[in-house]
């Protein structure tokens, strides 16, 4: 170790490699097989089950679980993937404190839930160990669909439409497919590569070609692709990020929190990856959440996560705050930034006190300054460079049904698409839904 | 304080926890351990006959089920009675008795069907200053192949002559240990009280496989791939001891034999209930193999905490206060009637109540949109499977109509005077009500 936490400015190293190791092991380790039945025998295998209802793929939850306790995670797995190709991911990103788990009756009456996510890892990570893929392919089609976008709501849609026989080919504008899977979301989420892992493993069903390394607007045009296949499913997320608009925000060293944590994601040896010695992160979802925590995890001294509005107005979930909270991140709410300080680079940053009058933000007048060698930005991502001819709206891409778009033949879902939570879960959700939908109307 | 001493057919021990003839208790050092830890008499595990030492297999002798969390339900054994020389069994029963003379020690005992073989090795154990001997009539496997234990326990004229050797050549309280796997419990302990026996103890373990190995095909406990029904017992078993124990304690032919209860007690709470039904003293054996012999210290805390806030003063205050109780399905009163209830505040809404009576019942039970749910007294039986499957102890419960109350499903009020089936008008056979 070169550096320690003290020293100021950007540097790598501030912790041994072997403490950064520990920091970013599994934020949920996997239940072994004991631990599962324990957990599993706590399911009441409710009717109508709310937890089932809550999961916006609606995986049959009481049915996976007791499938566990008698023994067969395998039949569990088939279960939650026949719903959710991506439950894996799912199992590991999904915030099941304010879905399935938060209306688990044992969670209503007890206040301890079933631990439906870790069951489902256990799951599916036993059929994937076994390198077993569950589904097989109908008789071709001889139809062709393009998917924009190889993230969640890409993947399931094209892994869906591959399974009704037809032939998908998936644009990505990354090196790498996965979308947010493979660059967004917390390193200690996914550990061990398994983004890429899950992938290759979807991949299986075959009938898929993936092409990277090609964005909507700069290789492809949406007329082309319409032009050449039979239906187009949009899924590019939201390549935009949204900006301060104070003074002093192009200073060196204020940075999109989404860049950090794909570099994050992307770095081969975390302890060569560099961190100021006072971190502030202004934003108040689970991007501010992720950049603060891992700033801290990589040996930042002081980190302080900045929220313009009081806690209960977070995106990020109460798990999410007192997980921040327990690595040791300041959260500061009701503040706004009003500028950025620095000469080159970023060195303070000011802002103001808030107080919302009525639903409405006002500043109070009365300011203060944190020191920052690095500023990240995480209050938000928008669409940008969407194709001419869709219909926008409230800045999406505007879609009814199974997401169909303005545009006969586009279907769109994901983060690009209006309506849904911005979720790895409600994005494959929208991806399967929609492939059902271009089957219906290819096939119908 | 409430008293726990027992005199069982003359056998006095501080409290009624006995440990059952098994395992825990076939050494010296095992029963030395069980007494200091407060266990009030034990039943040596069974001796047999002098000579070549019996032979046990090599392999595993325990199957198991398990519920939640691995908690042993139930347990199974095809161990043989003691494979140690008779002689140093003898000479360490009378060195235990003589350094424990407060607590009971009683020997099982299982040899031939000759009275020969009991007139040997009955003053044996006499000289050991033992205080009984309990006769093994029970054990179903291995033994009873060679026209012991259970072979003999299965033929209530075996019984009732192996009893009558005994008692006629010994002082000692004779015991006679019965098996459940018969079809009347009462046949066997009629024979054994016929034979003379001072008291009977049951149930002996219950053949039973405990499972199957599918890749092997095997049953368990499997012995190089081959598997032999073995004795069940353990919590599984309670229910079945309970009723057997009830029928002879009801039975007028067995008029009071004492009964020493054996069959899944666990707790002090299992204990009371076989006394309450008329048991003596209560034998323990898988609740101590599978936690240890401490597990005594809570039997009689809670018993006697128990008998305290319920006034007894002594065992014999609420011994077989239950068997007047106990009676044919004709005696239940059919004018009882209840209808299920669920408290609202107390229910966490799973609608585990809903699917096992709208699947499986009566469809007495309505669900909301909203998740609640209600009995429909209309369709109600009181069947009580809704209070069974629910998860939450106390949230449906079976009230009573009151008499003279209209109930919504037959459209009868509620009679009330109490009538059974031996007057119902549906029974070819009912009496004339006088």
């Amino acid at each position: 170790m070169s550096n320690s936490p003290m020293r100021r400015g950007v540097v790598a190293g501030r912790l041994p490699a072997d403490r950064i190791g520990a920091n970013f092991s599994d934020l949920h380790p996997p239940l072994d097989a004991h631990e599962a039945a324990v957990a599993a025998d706590r399911c009441l295998f409710c009717f109508d089950a709310p937890c089932m209802a809550a999961c916006p793929t609606a995986i049959d939850i009481p049915l996976f679980i007791r499938e566990i306790q008698t023994g067969r995670p395998d039949a569990a797995a088939r279960t939650i993937l026949s719903q959710n190709i991506l439950g894996g991911m799912c199992a590991r990103v999904c915030p099941t404190e304010t879905l399935c788990e938060e209306v688990c009756v044992r969670e209503v009456s007890e206040g301890k839930p079933v631990e439906i996510g870790r069951l489902q890892r256990y799951a599916t990570d036993a059929l994937m160990a076994a390198g077993v893929h569950p589904f097989s392919r109908a008789a071709p089609t001889g139809r062709r669909i393009a998917v924009v976008g190889a993230g969640p709501a890409g993947l399931a849609c094209a892994h869906r439409l591959a399974m009704k026989g037809h032939e998908v080919t998936v644009y990505d504008a990354r090196p790498k497919p996965g979308g947010l899977n493979e660059y967004g979301i917390a390193a200690y989420k996914t550990v061990g590569g398994f983004a890429a892992a899950e992938v290759d493993w979807l991949l299986k069903i075959g009938g898929i070609t993936l092409e990277c390394g090609k964005a909507l607007g700069r290789d492809l045009s949406l007329a082309a692709l319409r032009e050449e296949f039979d239906a187009v499913f949009l899924a590019p997320g939201l390549a935009g990020v949204n900006a301060l608009g104070a003074p002093g925000e192009d200073l060196d060293n204020v940075l999109n929190a989404v860049d950090f944590i794909a570099e994050l994601r992307q770095a081969s040896d975390l302890s060569q990856l560099p961190i100021g010695r006072d971190v502030v992160v202004i934003g108040g979802g689970m991007t501010a959440i992720d950049a603060a925590v891992q700033a801290r995890l990589l040996g930042a001294l002081n980190v302080t996560l900045v929220y313009r509005r009081g806690r209960a107005r977070m995106a990020a979930s109460a798990f999410e705050q007192d997980l921040a909270a327990a690595k040791g991140v300041h959260i500061i709410t009701n503040a706004q930034p009003v500028a950025v300080h620095g000469n080159g680079a970023v060195r303070e940053v000011e802002f103001e006190y808030t107080v919302e009058d009525g639903g409405k933000l006002k500043g109070t007048g009365e300011t203060f300054r944190l020191p920052a060698d690095q500023l990240f930005k995480a209050i938000g991502q928008r669409l940008e460079g969407a194709p001419d001819g869709l219909k926008i709206e409230g800045g999406k891409i505007a879609v009814s049904g199974a997401g169909r778009t303005s545009l006969e033949g586009v279907w769109a879902g994901g983060d690009c698409a209006s309506g849904g939570d911005d979720l790895t879960v409600t994005a494959v959700a929208q991806g399967r839904d929609a492939a059902e939908d271009i089957h219906a109307a290819l096939e119908g | 304080m409430a008293d726990l001493s027992t005199d069982f057919v003359g056998i006095k021990s501080p409290n009624p926890f006995w440990l059952a003839s098994a395992p825990p208790t076939d050494k010296e050092y095992n029963v030395r351990r069980a007494f200091a830890a407060g266990w009030g008499g034990v039943v040596w595990k069974t001796l047999g006959e002098d000579g070549p030492p019996i032979v046990n297999v090599n392999g595993p002798r325990y199957g198991a089920i398990w519920g939640a969390d691995r908690r042993l339900l139930g347990l199974n054994n095809i161990e043989l009675i003691t494979d140690r020389p008779l002689e140093v069994n003898l000479r360490e029963i009378k060195a235990v008795k003589r350094d424990w003379p407060d607590r009971a020690l009683v020997v099982s005992l299982m040899v031939p069907c000759e009275e020969e073989a009991w007139k040997r090795i009955l003053p044996l154990v006499e000289e050991t200053g033992a205080d009984g001997v309990e006769l093994n009539f029970g054990c179903p496997h291995g033994m009873a192949e060679r026209g012991m234990g259970s072979a003999v326990g299965q033929v209530p004229e075996y019984i009732e002559m192996v009893t009558r050797w005994c008692k006629a050549n010994t002082r000692m309280p004779v015991i006679v240990k019965l098996t459940p796997n018969i079809t009347d419990i009462r046949y066997p302990a009629r024979a054994a009280h016929a034979g003379g026996a001072d008291a009977v103890s049951l149930i002996n373990t219950i053949n039973s496989i405990t499972s199957v190995n599918l890749d092997t095909m095997s049953p368990e406990p499997s012995i190089d791939g081959k598997g032999t029904h073995g004795g069940y017992c353990g919590p599984a078993v309670k229910p079945i001891a309970l009723n057997m124990v009830a029928e002879i304690a009801r039975d007028p032919e067995c008029a009071g034999l004492p009964i020493s209860a054996i069959g899944g007690i666990t707790t002090w709470r299992d204990a009371a209930e076989f006394l309450a039904l008329g048991a003596g003293n209560a034998q323990v054996c898988t609740a101590a193999m599978t936690y240890g012999f401490r597990i005594v210290q809570e039997m009689i805390a809670g018993l006697s905490l128990w008998m305290d806030a319920q006034g007894y003063a002594r065992l014999e205050d609420f011994i077989g206060r239950a068997v007047p109780n106990v009676t044919d399905w004709q005696y239940l009163n059919l004018n009882y009637v209840t209808k299920a209830r669920i408290d609202q505040d107390m229910c966490i809404k799973c609608g585990r109540c809903f699917a096992a009576c709208e699947d499986t019942s009566h469809q007495a039970i309505s669900m909301s949109d909203e998740r609640v749910f209600e009995v429909r007294d209309d369709e109600c039986v009181a069947c009580n499977l809704c209070v069974n499957v629910c998860p939450v102890e106390g949230c449906i419960t079976m009230e009573q109509l009151a008499p003279g109350a209209l109930d919504a499903r037959t459209g009868q009020t509620v009679p009330a005077e109490p009538a059974d089936w031996t007057v119902h008008p549906n029974n070819p056979s009912a009496r004339a009500a006088e």
